[in-house]
């Protein structure tokens, strides 16, 4: 017994490495793992407010780019807007914008609009918020942004610009959530093409920081460099139609029956200020509906 | 000591500060960035260290690190390995004034100061690059990665340690 006490205590600084070792060994491996990087995530209050603090700081030198973005983005709303045929009442509800259906949730809105026309509930509700970190250089990148559960943000929920797909919510917190990009080897996005409903999946090779690589694809899929790619419909997370990228280049993969297809994305993953946070309210029941099919 | 530990503390929080907020923005090339927190490590007072606190300072300093860039453990782990090997490391790169105690970083020869910068540096990228990509189909990836951006951390060692260098000392 003495004997093991005295061996414990001669290595004693050799099993304290070995204890620390295996914890952070344990945190890789975690998060290597989809949704489980639960406790080392940049969306506490301490990682979180000093992005926040060190972004509020960078923010100011690209207001100018920020301003000219939104202006076009309303330049682009205003033109659907007029090009309506059924005119809407001008005001939209402050922090949610509607997408896909023109539904509004307002009794006093709906009394005025032609009720044969807009269903009674919206299937997505539209949330902004700010990056305050970006990340595109590692093989798994995150992003954080200043908005987090109290601003009912929660996980798998997507994140959009007004460009394209951004990603994923992954961990959240109280005032801040990390976004896991599409720029990450580890995110799995369906995806389609816009001409045709041929569909696949959309996955990052982890070398280029503006080309994705979109799998699955059949090889009678009449595809040309060029073609746009948008988000599929078949997830939860993003609705269908939201552009993704044009596809740069192509071939056959070694069973020869599907495509390997390298798109090139619209966003600029480097340079993302402002982002929309998607949630579809319909989740939940999709998903119940799908356990139930399962078993 | 206490003015000791008070210095220490300040290197700390200044060495996470520069890591998250400047160096993890620096992409030389795309894919050299330098990993200037090592240097808390590499310049840890020798005189009379608890090695226990060490070992535990410098896993902390890996994981402040991984809190800020979402990476898991990655940073912890080699953090960790390199205070684990540094005796030796010192042994071998100053030899006997290392035994007797006289050392001091910022007062020995080039020669020796780069040997054991770069044995240090050099084990703490591979361990680092290597957890990240976490396979060994990319080795040459990661010995590329490692190597560039091993010399690029190994520059900036040289550039900033005068800055640490003590007065009273």
């Amino acid at each position: 017994m003495q004997n093991i006490i005295n061996f414990f205590l001669k290595n004693r600084y050799f099993f304290l490495f070995l204890v620390l070792l295996i914890l952070s060994l344990f945190f890789t491996i975690r998060s290597h793992s989809y949704h489980k990087s639960k406790f080392i995530n940049s969306a506490n209050w301490v990682t979180g407010g000093l992005y926040e603090t060190a972004n509020g700081i960078s923010g100011y030198f690209g207001l100018k780019k920020y301003n000219r973005q939104l202006v076009e983005e309303n330049r682009r709303l205003r033109n659907l807007l007029f090009n309506r045929k059924h005119s809407y009442p001008d005001s939209i509800p402050d922090d949610s914008l509607l997408l896909h259906r023109p539904a509004v949730s307002d009794s006093t809105l709906l009394s005025q609009v032609n009720d044969s026309m807009v269903p009674q509930t919206r299937s997505y509700v539209i949330r902004n918020a700010s990056v305050i970190k970006n990340s595109y250089h590692s093989l798994k990148n995150y992003l954080t942004i200043d908005k987090g559960k109290s601003d009912s943000i929660s996980q798998d929920m997507g994140v959009i610009t007004s460009n394209g797909i951004v990603g994923i919510i992954d961990n959240t917190s109280g005032h801040y959530a990390t976004v896991q990009s599409v720029l990450n080897t580890l995110t799995r996005i369906n995806a389609q093409l816009k001409k045709t409903n041929h569909f696949g999946t959309l996955k990052w090779n982890g070398v280029s920081e503006n080309i994705v690589q979109l799998i699955d694809i059949s090889r009678i899929a009449p595809i040309q460099e060029g073609d746009t790619i948008i988000t599929g419909g078949m997830s939860t997370i993003f609705p269908k139609g939201i552009p993704i990228g044009t596809i740069k280049n192509y071939a056959l993969d070694s069973s020869e029956n599907y495509y390997i297809i390298n798109v090139e994305l619209f966003n600029d993953m480097t340079n993302l200020g402002h982002v929309y946070i998607i949630e579809n309210t319909n989740k939940d029941e999709i998903l119940e509906l799908e356990q139930s099919v399962n078993e | 000591m206490n003015n000791n530990a008070f210095t220490n503390g300040i290197r700390f929080i200044v060495l996470v500060l520069a890591q998250v907020l400047i160096c993890n923005h620096i992409h030389f090339l795309g894919f050299i960035s330098p990993y200037i927190y090592v240097l808390f490590i590499l310049l840890y007072p020798l005189k009379n260290e608890n090695r226990a606190l060490f070992l535990f300072l410098s896993f902390l300093m890996g994981l402040s690190v991984d809190f800020f860039s979402d990476s898991g453990g990655i940073n912890a782990a080699a953090s960790l390995c390199i205070a684990y090997i540094r005796p030796v490391v010192l042994r071998f790169s100053f030899g006997s004034a290392y035994e007797y105690q006289t050392l001091k970083i910022s007062n020995t020869n080039l020669g020796q100061r780069f040997t054991y910068l770069s044995i240090m540096i050099l084990t703490h990228h591979l361990i680092l690059f290597w957890l990240e990509i976490f396979s060994f189909t990319h080795i040459f990836t990661t010995l590329k990665k490692a190597l560039l951006s091993g010399a690029f951390t190994l520059l900036l060692c040289f550039l900033f340690i005068p800055l640490f260098r003590t007065k009273n000392q």
